[in-house]
């Protein structure tokens, strides 16, 4: 807050300078363009390259049958790995885990996290600090660290919630579904207060005058909700949609804690890791890993076509 | 605002602050328990005992737990100042010049973000065996920037952008040399959005646990929470429930410090540039 305030006076005194637009070509803007790169640069190379050498070369690793325990045996097989994984099951029910997680947890997460914001939004005076304060604690808690802690909560040796839910000595992570859900339990809770941020700022954007015109109109709490809140809000809501959406969809710390892909918990993320270095299996797990790859571009594209999300400016560019 | 009105919402922030701290405070309960309390199947502990923390500190569990301590925080030193050096300039030219192909560098930036980290293990994995980083702390520093980089740049740039750069133009109108306008004026404007960044970048570094389980094998490199995931009982039957309880405890304890301290600078950082178009 304080920062915008000083920004605004002290660009009030500023002296006009050349501004954007000037003749290209010109000595100055090849100076400046050269500038530019020699400091964005740097760190532009090693994005590219951290990220655009793994990605090529497990493209590459995919085409082989190569075992790492019978690294002699080698061989390039074209894309049968591929063949392998989408005919197997595995595959299937691991994208299912996956895609029904990441449904399950962006939708809770947007419900809780614009209840969370409302409140942080409503509430005043010295409740309102103590409330941002401990809605940062989740955010800061590291995630295997939350697994553990909810792991042991349902843990059929340890935990209090079978008694608390009287499940008496049912096994949470033995069976599919209900380790799915304490799966989803742990996600929720280390990553709402995250959505609930970016929404609180969503709602501090919404102009009250707006609010208040619908309510002289007439309007319930409901409506002005759904017609005048929610829509102004939308920018926002599909950022931390999108970003939730493609960070759940990668999940695996929680998975690897809880289960480590028993029981049928088996997540595209844990499915790759488990292939490649606990089977050393390094190209049908590199298969694997392009796969998810291709599903995550895919979650990119669906929501800036779709959803029509232009995340640049959405982001702040521009 | 009726009073009824109000007290809905005053008790709304109470669920959000039991919300927040329950789980935590369990993982220290738990921290506390015995070996035997912890079959009492309570959220608290009928007696506290401080046996997990001596093990992890002093007893069998210290050669596992200390080496892993000290490796996180150097790795997230090292990886957090590098990003946000970098970033740094990044920022700078993003917010400052103009230059062809800027949007390149924050679109990768975004691309990068998005980017399945799973997808990196496999090959680096590969690549690091070769040529050596396997097991080693450069090894887990490199694959680090890949996650606090991107958010560095656009937090960073973010911040930058609200920066009167101007102002230093006036400075130097008023007789300061371009050096001391920038050291004076500009430095101090943008050490808060530096800052704040840095604290980020630290915990998502922090947070890792995917490079940290396979690009490290021993207590050579190997993070904290990888550590935590390869501890064993006093004996192969017994569950470390009690040591990694403790341990889980000692590494959230100064990150939810840090986010108490600075959480207004931090929800800034992490709304600053997501919402305003």
């Amino acid at each position: 807050m304080s920062q915008q305030t000083q920004t605004r006076t002290a660009g009030d005194v500023s002296v006009s300078r050349p501004v954007r637009g000037r003749a290209r070509g010109s000595d100055k803007a090849r100076a400046e363009a050269r500038l530019g790169w020699y400091l964005a640069g740097p760190a532009f190379v090693i994005l590219v390259a951290v990220t655009g050498y793994p990605i090529l070369q497990a493209l590459y690793e995919s085409l082989f049958s190569y075992r790492l325990t019978a690294p002699a045996d080698r061989a390039f097989v074209g894309l049968k790995n591929y063949g392998v994984i989408l005919t197997d099951s595995l595959w299937w029910s691991a994208l299912l885990n996956t895609a029904m997680i990441t449904v399950v947890t962006v939708a809770v997460e947007l419900v809780i996290g614009f209840a969370l914001a409302m409140v942080m939004h409503k509430v005043l005076g010295w409740l309102r600090p103590i409330v941002r304060t401990a809605i940062l604690i989740p955010y800061a808690v590291i995630t295997v660290v939350s697994a553990y802690a909810w792991q042991y909560a349902f843990g059929l040796t340890t935990g209090f919630m079978n008694a608390v839910l009287g499940l008496d000595d049912f096994d949470v992570f033995a069976n599919k579904w209900s380790a799915l859900a304490v799966i989803c339990l742990s996600e929720i809770w280390k990553t709402t207060p995250f959505i609930s941020l970016l929404l609180l700022a969503g709602l501090a954007q919404v102009p009250s005058d707006m609010t208040e015109a619908a309510k002289v109109d007439g309007a319930t709490a409901w409506e002005r909700l759904w017609r005048v809140t929610l829509p102004n809000m939308k920018a926002s809501i599909m950022v931390a949609l999108l970003f939730r959406a493609l960070d759940a969809f990668r999940i695996f710390d929680n998975v690897y804690i809880m289960t480590n892909g028993a029981a049928g918990t088996e997540t595209v993320s844990s499915l790759a890791y488990n292939q490649t270095i606990s089977r050393l299996e390094i190209g049908l797990g590199s298969a694997v890993s392009v796969l998810l790859f291709v599903c995550v571009l895919a979650i990119c594209f669906i929501a800036i076509k779709v959803f029509k999300v232009d995340l640049a400016r959405a982001r702040g560019e521009g | 605002m009726s009073t009824k009105e109000k007290a809905a919402w005053y008790v709304g922030a109470l669920v959000i602050v039991l919300y927040a701290i329950v789980p935590v405070v369990y993982i220290v309960s738990m921290s506390f328990k015995s070996e035997g309390a912890l079959a009492e199947k309570t959220f608290f502990p009928t007696t506290a005992t401080g046996a997990n923390y001596s093990g992890i500190f002093a007893g069998n569990g210290s050669d596992l737990f200390l080496p892993a301590l000290r490796n996180s925080i150097i790795t997230c030193l090292i990886a957090t100042f590098i990003a946000v050096v970098l970033a740094m300039f990044a920022a700078y030219a993003i917010a400052r010049l103009d230059f062809p192909g800027k949007r390149l560098v924050l679109t990768s930036a975004l691309a990068v973000a998005v980017f399945p980290v799973i997808t990196m293990v496999t090959p680096l994995f590969n690549l690091w065996r070769q040529v050596g980083l396997y097991d080693t702390i450069p090894g887990l520093i490199i694959p680090y920037l890949a996650l606090t980089l991107p958010i560095s740049i656009w937090t960073m740039s973010a911040f930058f952008r609200g920066i009167p750069w101007d102002m230093e133009q006036a400075a130097q109108v008023d007789g300061a040399t371009s050096w001391q306008a920038f050291r004076k004026v500009i430095v101090p404007l943008a050490a808060p959005g530096v800052f704040t960044t840095a604290i980020i970048a630290f915990f998502i570094a922090w947070n890792d646990f995917v490079f940290g389980i396979s690009l490290t094998s021993t207590s050579r490199a190997q993070p904290v929470p990888a550590a935590l995931s390869s501890f064993t009982g006093s004996s192969y039957f017994v569950q470390p429930t009690g040591a990694i309880s403790a341990a889980a405890v000692i590494v959230t304890i100064p990150v939810v410090v840090l986010a108490l301290v600075f959480q207004r600078r931090i929800v800034a950082g992490l709304t600053n540039g997501a919402v305003k178009g």
